[in-house]
């Protein structure tokens, strides 16, 4: 657990830290993968930091909405730097209609979009166990295994060390089955090209296939550590929130794989 | 389409989908893996550790005696910035909010700090909280303080409900932690 990293008077924590990192690393890989798929990738920079700033001021504004008297005793605070005050839920709404209405307005295609900013959320996954790791945040359940860390006056699952590993599993394997996506893509566009009017082209890659295998392997990959959590949600029979969700989330992004796969023939 | 075709064509997904049902299940919590609120530690979720501090004025308060009341755990030193910084904040809503069942432990981490400032430090700002002294560093080392200021939001029943590291806190953040706090088990 590293929470601060002390640099002179600076103390930085070391987790939204690891997270802004992920997040510029995630972009860069972004720009060189959306150009080799002949995406727009200023286009995907523009929608990222649109959903970036509109996520961060309507999670401010929902927070406020919420705990109106307080904000009009100290009406400033609306500008603060504090991360508590923000309302994750209102984040993420605004952050989703912002970039809703920046794809439609730049003419992007929905699940293009979404394959395109997939090195994003894969880096982004391994941020967050990091910025976990050091923080101490998802801490695990006491173990006497010989791989357990001691944490919050126990030996613990080290449980943000297996979200790293599966999360750069996903993001290494993701990246080996892209560049042979794209050799067999290259492979076959010859015969697209001659195929082009019996409609073949608008089936050749499937978009939202990289994004939904994204999902699919990241959220079997928490629906695993979560297993292992020590501060999980509990439902009635100790059945664990998170991984119910995951499995939802799952499920549904497996439902529409099926479909595509079965679309594309 | 009916069952069996539609198994065929998607037994992969599901037999990914009933293994992890079966992990679902397997894995549930046993009872007490997951109540961290049981043991102590420096940490949101758990037991806020106990301790016991002589105060500036001359008393001596132990955190166990605030049970049932809602409790800003600060630690700060007089020659911190954002610790200053966040004074005011702090007696206002020291203030507004005492009479309802609030305290704060403004500890102060004597061990790294000048004790012949404190009291004109307290003066200049008109503090009226209690000032508990760390002058071992028992407590800034029992909570981890790796950043001053750390402030910790202790609910009644004891548990640690958020940490902040670092400040100044704001005036509206700290509000609504100790509205939210105050309002719990009414």
């Amino acid at each position: 657990m590293f929470p601060i990293l002390q640099l002179g008077p600076l103390a930085l924590p070391v987790a939204p830290l690891s997270m802004i990192l992920s997040v510029w690393l995630g972009l860069s890989l972004t720009e060189k993968f959306s150009r080799n798929r002949g995406l727009n990738s200023d286009a995907l920079y523009n929608l990222t930091f649109i959903a970036l700033f509109s996520g961060i001021l309507g999670a401010r504004l929902f927070f406020a909405a919420q705990n109106f008297s307080a904000f009009v005793q100290t009406p400033l605070s609306l500008f603060s730097r504090e991360a508590g005050s923000l309302d994750p839920f209102g984040g993420f709404a605004s952050a989703l209609v912002a970039a809703l209405v920046y794809e439609r307005r730049a003419g992007l295609k929905f699940w293009s979009t979404l394959d395109g900013l997939t090195p994003l959320f894969a880096v982004a996954a391994v941020g967050l166990g990091v910025s976990r790791l050091a923080s101490g945040a998802a801490f695990g359940m006491e173990t006497s295994l010989p791989w357990g860390i001691e944490l919050w006056g126990a030996v613990r699952h080290p449980t943000q060390v297996y979200e790293i590993g599966l999360a750069l599993a996903i993001l290494l394997g993701l990246g080996r089955w892209v560049k042979t996506d794209l050799a067999a893509d290259s492979v076959t566009e010859s015969r697209i090209e001659t195929d082009e009017e019996s409609g073949f082209t608008a089936k050749k890659r499937m978009d939202g296939r990289l994004f939904l295998l994204f999902v699919v392997l990241t959220a079997a990959g928490q629906l695993f550590v979560e297993g292992f959590r020590g501060d999980s949600t509990l439902l009635p029979g100790g059945i664990r929130a998170g991984q119910v969700a995951a499995w939802v989330v799952m499920a549904a992004a497996l439902g529409l794989s099926t479909d595509f796969s079965r679309m594309r023939g | 389409m009916d069952f069996r075709q539609y198994f065929r064509q998607n037994w992969g997904s599901l037999l990914v989908l009933s293994l992890a049902l079966a992990w679902i299940w397997a894995s549930r919590a046993p009872e007490g893996a997951t109540t961290g609120g049981q043991i102590p530690a420096p940490r949101a979720g758990f037991l806020a550790p106990a301790f016991s501090l002589s105060t500036l004025d001359g008393g001596e308060i132990a955190l166990d005696d605030l049970r049932g009341q809602v409790v800003l755990i600060n630690i700060w030193a007089t020659w911190c910035p954002p610790c200053r910084a966040e004074m005011p904040a702090m007696q206002r809503v020291y203030e507004d909010y005492h009479e309802q069942g609030f305290e704060i432990l403004a500890i102060n981490s004597t061990v790294q700090d000048t004790f012949s400032q404190l009291d004109p430090f307290v003066k200049e700002y008109g503090l009226t909280f209690p000032i508990p002294l760390d002058q071992a560093g028992d407590v800034t080392r029992l909570y981890q303080i790796m950043s001053l200021p750390t402030s910790f939001f202790v609910g009644k029943d004891g548990v640690i409900r958020e940490v902040v590291v670092g400040g100044p806190m704001d005036e509206a953040l700290l509000r609504t932690r100790i509205e939210n706090l105050l309002k719990e088990g009414q």
